[in-house]
Formats: structure tokens, sequence, C-alpha cells
């Protein structure tokens, strides 16, 4: 093993599953831990206004992020939370008229459990299938449109495979059919542009620790002016216009604020330093490594998301010998599930070919050094397990 | 905020102990989901289940009893709807993210009143558990935010399990500020929050018997074994449970807030003698002091004082904005009036002697300047 002591092991590449805190954002937060810590719901005295300006600063930051009005966003406990609002909320809220919920086999869990709830309820869904690239046919949206449909909910990038679906198409089909479209944006806000106007987004989840920010803190945006609005999942106090009851935590929402105004401001240069990063692993890859597979569009792709088939290799295997380098073999929710991914069976491989699949995540702190270190050490260890089968 | 600011708000929330946001300061600069299987990914599960096992020590539960969750109201939430659920009975003074439930619920629900003590009176409770079953949740605080005042959980769980029914206490304002003991409550579910005690904002938890079917609010990924999905809040965990573990220099510290909360109390009583204070006659929090002023809005009041640079409150903070009787003293029996001039005191780890001191010249200050204007 080569030995690299200006290297920090094992390096981080599984930025889908949790980015590091930007130290910036960290400098953000601290004050509401220390001398801001109101309780922002105390309208009366100055500890209460001092942490509620700050939450209403993070407020106009998320908004801005994604050319949204700040009364347009509500905090959450994180994006599988906002998700759940957005699609049992809506759907609730526009029962009996309406009935029927559309979204896509290669959703996150926590989509496809919400609408999942949803059957078990009594609701229709319809799972669109996506093509081998990963994405989904707009025609075939359009025609499963019916009366009774409330909702559409399509993830603008996937956690698995990191393909960018088309959102200003799906949402014009959607605002032509006047129907709600939601999408889980936790893997794309602050990495691609996002313009909720210019794509007709009426609902769109975001989560902070995915974008360089703290955990246990999303955001859901809400059209104001939409035709449906979701109902709460729970009551209490009616903090978040009584769409989300409970204590809003001043110094999550400013971290979450504050990533999303660094996104704002690094996206164009964080872009070109994944995209060069993604680059240089593929091409060391594919140049020293035979039957390995780029799973998912390789045009209509985040470059942060890397998911490769080795061909041979169980990808268990590689991620538990690769000691030095922290990847997955796909989504880190599914804890210890057993059943093969969702997303790469809905993309057209096997089961064989599913087991022989990783995914590597680049972000922001990534560094080129990092990158050739693990393309090494993913060389060597993938061509010392086909020599031993 | 100038440095000399009075904060007597703990009930609303407490600053946060420096010992917690090192740990936590720590945990995230460390990083990792929880659920990732690789090295990183390890050590953050490890703090997962290291802060899981601290507060099971430290409340007397086995830590596999404890789902982490966004808050404490979230946490109610998650109790009142366990499945099965068809008929819930509540006290008169209970939060609002228990409240809510009078509009919300599909099936019966009785509420008991309490007594001018603030105590529920046990004889409404066995009443209203005749028609119990296994379907019966009964939900009782332990010590109310408005008042500080202190029920005999373990007795009313007694009732509530010999008729059958499972029963629920939110401890939120309790823990901290008095022992909490969840197998000596003898409860079925627990609800918890960090940031009263000198913990972060945006982390709770629901401790639950592991025979309760919880039906998740929040689906997705499985996390907290199904019962709450999401990636977990990890520097929150870790700064809860770090929290806890502070809980019994709380306690030790409780002494010396009831010295100050009592003088407050002394020294106002004896200078007006139309004021009360709600609750002070059964057994309440020792940081906590519901005072009247008759006469005066309580918004009116919790302005003056912040003019002084004191932090009170006009009840729970939850009510933003919205202005009106609080529904504890009128629970209490409380008028209209009274129920309007009444404001919270609330003291904690921070607070000392010349704050007290502050709160109180500028109490009598403000009634001065009311009595003279009558």
């Amino acid at each position: 093993m080569s030995s690299r002591p200006d290297l920090k092991l094992p390096i981080y590449l599984d930025y889908q599953a949790t980015t590091p805190l930007d130290p910036r954002v960290l400098k953000v937060m601290m004050p509401y831990f220390t001398d801001k810590f109101g309780n922002p719901h105390s309208t009366n005295h100055t500890f209460g206004w001092e942490a509620e300006a700050g939450v209403e600063l993070a407020r106009k930051q998320v908004a801005s992020l994604i050319g949204a009005q700040a009364e347009e966003i509500i905090f959450t406990s994180g994006a599988t939370e906002s998700n759940n609002i957005a699609i049992k909320g809506l759907a609730y809220a526009a029962y009996p008229a309406k009935n029927h919920v559309i979204t896509v086999a290669t959703e996150h869990t926590c989509v496809l459990e919400s609408s999942a709830a949803l059957q078990r309820a009594g609701f229709e869904v319809t799972y669109l299938p996506v093509n081998a690239e990963g994405l989904i046919d707009p025609d075939e949206l359009a025609r499963a449109i019916t009366p009774k449909t409330t909702l559409v909910s399509v993830m603008a990038i996937n956690n698995e495979v990191g393909v960018v679906q088309n959102l200003k198409k799906i949402g014009e089909i959607c605002a032509a059919r006047g129907v709600s479209f939601h999408t889980d944006a936790a893997q794309a806000a602050g990495k691609i542009p996002l313009d909720v106007n210019d794509m007709h987004i009426d609902l769109m989840s975001i989560s902070g620790h995915k974008l360089y920010g703290p955990k246990g803190i999303g955001a859901l945006y809400i059209r104001r002016n939409a035709n449906v609005r979701p109902l709460a999942l729970f009551d209490g106090g009616g903090q978040e216009g009584g769409l989300r009851s409970g204590t809003l935590a001043p110094a999550l929402c400013a971290g979450l604020g504050a990533a999303c105004q660094i996104a704002a401001e690094d996206r164009n240069k964080d872009y070109d330093h994944i995209s060069a990063l993604s680059k240089r692993m593929k091409s060391t890859l594919f140049g020293a490594l035979s039957g390995v597979y780029l799973n998912g569009s390789e045009t209509r792709r985040y470059p942060g998301n890397l998911n490769f088939t080795f061909k041979g290799v169980k990808g268990d295997l590689l991620v538990k010998e690769l000691r030095t380098i922290a990847i997955s073999t796909g989504s880190a929710c599914s804890t210890e599930k057993v059943e093969p991914s969702h997303v790469l069976t809905a993309i057209g491989l096997d089961k064989k070919q599913i087991e022989c699949s990783i995914r590597i995540g680049f972000g922001r702190m990534t560094r080129l050094e990092e990158v050739d270190y693990a393309a090494d050490q993913i060389i060597r260890t993938i061509t010392k397990i086909r020599e031993l089968l | 905020m100038t440095r000399d600011t009075v904060y007597l708000d703990y009930n609303a929330t407490a600053p946060i102990k420096p010992e917690v946001i090192e740990e936590m300061t720590r945990v995230m600069r460390a990083g990792g989901n929880p659920s990732s299987v690789h090295a990183v990914g390890r050590g953050a599960k490890a703090t997962l289940e290291k802060s899981r096992q601290t507060i099971g020590r430290m409340i007397n539960c086995r830590p596999q009893k404890i789902i982490f969750t966004g808050g404490g109201t979230e946490a109610n939430n998650i109790a009142l709807k366990v499945t099965g659920i068809e008929h819930i009975i509540l006290s008169a003074t209970e939060h609002d993210s228990i409240t809510h439930i009078r509009q919300n619920f599909p099936g019966r629900v009785d509420v008991i009143s309490v007594d001018e003590n603030g105590l529920i009176v046990a004889d409404e409770l066995r009443e209203c558990l005749k028609n119990a079953s296994k379907n019966t949740l009964v939900t009782v605080m332990l010590a109310n935010n408005e008042t500080g005042v202190i029920q005999d959980i373990k007795t009313l769980a007694d009732i509530a399990h010999e008729a059958g029914a499972l029963f629920h206490t939110d401890a939120i304002q309790g823990l901290g500020k008095i022992p909490v003991d969840f197998r000596a409550l003898g409860v079925d579910m627990m609800s918890l929050s960090a940031h009263k005690i000198g913990g972060p904002q945006g982390v709770g938890a629901l401790v639950a018997l592991e025979k309760i079917d919880i039906q998740p609010l929040i689906a997705g990924g499985g996390q907290e074994v199904g019962r709450r999905s999401g990636t977990e809040n990890l520097a929150g965990i870790a700064g809860f449970a770090k929290a806890v573990s502070l809980v019994p220099q709380n306690l030790r510290h409780m002494d010396f807030i009831t010295t100050l909360r009592d003088r407050i109390e002394q020294e106002i009583g004896a200078y007006a003698s139309d004021t009360y204070f709600y609750g002070a006659g059964s057994d309440r929090l020792p940081n906590t002091s519901t005072i009247l002023m008759p006469g005066v809005l309580s918004e009116t009041q919790v302005m003056a004082f912040d003019l002084d640079g004191i932090c009170v409150s006009s009840g729970s903070a939850c009510s933003s904005g919205k202005v009106k009787p609080s529904h504890v003293v009128s629970a209490m029996g409380g008028s209209q009036d009274q129920a309007l001039s009444t404001i919270r005191v609330s003291l904690g780890w921070k607070t000392q002697e010349k704050d007290v001191e502050s709160f109180i010249a500028a109490w009598k200050k403000l009634y001065d300047r009311k009595r003279r204007s009558l």
C-alpha cells in the first residue's frame, strides 16, 4: 500500500450519505448555541427576537437559493420529514375530490414509503418507470395524469445514481394539467441551478446535511398561491404557519441558511471542481480496468455521484477491503437491508450486476490527491480480488 | 443583547451548556451518517448508540426504548398516534402539542379537570376510565410548563393500568429540575426534550415500552427501528446525551434555585397583598413562579420587563404572537382577567442572586406605576 503522509485517512467519498459540515457554516451556528440561545417563538423579549431574526434571515437565504420568497419556506427536521409533509399532507388535503398521486420507481425510500402509506389508506399511486439512463419519459407522465391526480413527485437528482431529471419539462406538464409538482431536491439543492418559477415547482424538499450544513434540519418550499396546501403531519404550538409545530432550532436554521448562501455563491466553483474530480476518477478507472460500467446517464448527471458496476467484484466485499476509503454500495438509509437496490433494479440491472455495484461520491472538500489515491486503491483492490476468483 | 440582560425564561428554552457545545462541535467535525456501513459511518453509529445508552442509564430505561425525534412536540404527537388508540384522556393543563388532539382526533376525547392547585382530580380520571379498554390512552404531564405543578404520575399511571389503559407522560419540563426515572414513574411512554435542560433545540425523544406499536409519523429509511425515519440529528443527539449526563449537577443546584424562587415570591407577596402565585400550594418545580399582577395585562408586563432588560414570559412560548388567556390559569379557577394578567418566571443553571434582585425591583417598579395610574 502506498504511504501518503499528506493524506488524512480514511478518505471520505460518500457525499450522498452525508456531507462534512463546512467550517463557515459552523461559525455561523456557534453564536446561536451560546449568546443567542433564545426560543424564537418567545415573541416578547430580546432573546426571542434575536433567535427569531436568525431564523428569518435563514429563511430568506434558503428561499433565495431556489428563487422563492421567504414566506414560502418552512423549516423541518430534514428532507425525510419535508417529503412526508409534501406527499401525505398534500394527498390528504385534496382528498376525497382527488385521490391519485404519481411518483417514480427510483425515488428515495421516504417518498416510496409515504406513497405506500397512502396506498394502504386507499389512495391510488402510479410509479413511473425509468429508462436505462434512469430518466422518466415526460410523455408517459402526461399520459398518467388523470382528473383525479393531485400530485406528481419526482426527485431532482437521484441519490444512488446521480441522474438529473428534466424538472422544467415535468413542471410544464404539471402546470398545464393543473397538478401540483413536488420535487425531492435533497441531493440537488445548492449543487445545480434550481428555480421554482422557471421549473414550475410547487413544493421542494431540501436537506441541510447534504449541502455541507447540519443534520437535523431541512426545509420545504410551498408555493404561496398553490391551489392545494398540505396538511400538517403533527400539531402543537402552531409554528411554521401551523404546518410544522415544535420549537425551531435557530442554530440549525442559521446553519441551513448559511449553507444555502454559501452554495449559491460557490456553486459554479464547486461544480467545476467536482466535475474535474469526477472526470479524473472515471478516466483512471476506465483506463486501468476492464469490465467497468457507469450506471445511469453519463450526460444528464451530477458529476459528484459515480455509480459503477465492476464485473465479478462484489460491492460489499470491495467496500470492506477498501479500508482507507469510506464509500458505500448505495443508499445509507437502508440500514442492513438485504434487498437489492430498487434504483439499480429499475434501470435494468440484474441481481448479479447490482451486487457488484458501488457508489463513489465527491464534494466541495474532496481534493484531487484524494481521488488519485482512492482510484489507485480501487484499481489495486479490484485487481487483487479478480486474481483470487 | 447586552451582557447584563437578565434571562428568566428557562421553561421556554435554557442556554446551552459549554460542555454540550464542545461535544456537539466534536461530533459535527467528525461527520458521518450513522446508517453508512464504512468506518466513518460506524463512528457516527457508535456516537448515536452511546448517546442512547447514556440517556437510558440516566433516566433508568433500556436504551432500546428511546426513539429520537425532532423535539418534544413530535414526541408527544407520536405518543398520541399509537396504533389502535380510540379513546384519549388528557388533563386540562397539558401543553398545546397534546391539547390539539381535542380538535383532531376521530375517536373519543375526555378532558379531566384540575383543582385550584393545578392537581388532577383522581376520581375524575377513575370515572373517565370506566369504559376504558386497551385502546384507551391517558396522557398527563409530569410538571406543568406554566406553573411547574408536579402531578403524582405513579399513582395516576397505576389507576390507568388497573383499567387496562396505556399511560403517557410529557416529562419535558420535569427533566433536569426533579428526578425523572422512567421505571419508577410506571408509565408506558414518556416525552423528553433537549433544549429545556441546556441541550440543543431540534432534538427530543419518546421513551416507549417495546410492546407499544408506534405508528411512524415520518416514513422513510427506517431509522430508529422503523419508528422515526430520517438521518439522525447526530450532533443534536450527542448534545442531548451530554446535557442529560449533566442532570445530576442540575439537580444538586436546585436547592439554590429554590431559595431564589422563594425569595421572589416572599418579597413580592409581602409588597403587594393582591398578588397571587399559581400552583404555590402544591408540589411544584423549584425554578418556576407564576405571578399575578392584577389589572396589568401580561403582554404589557412582559414588554415592561424587557425594557428593563429582563426576559420573562406570558406563559407558553409556543403561542407565538397570540394574546389569549392562559388555559392553565383558567383551568386552576382563575378568572379571565387573572388569566390575562399572569406572567411566568423560570430560573435555571446560570441564574444568580443579582438576577432575581433585578427582577424583584422591576416588578415593584411596574406595580407602583400601575397603582398610581389606576
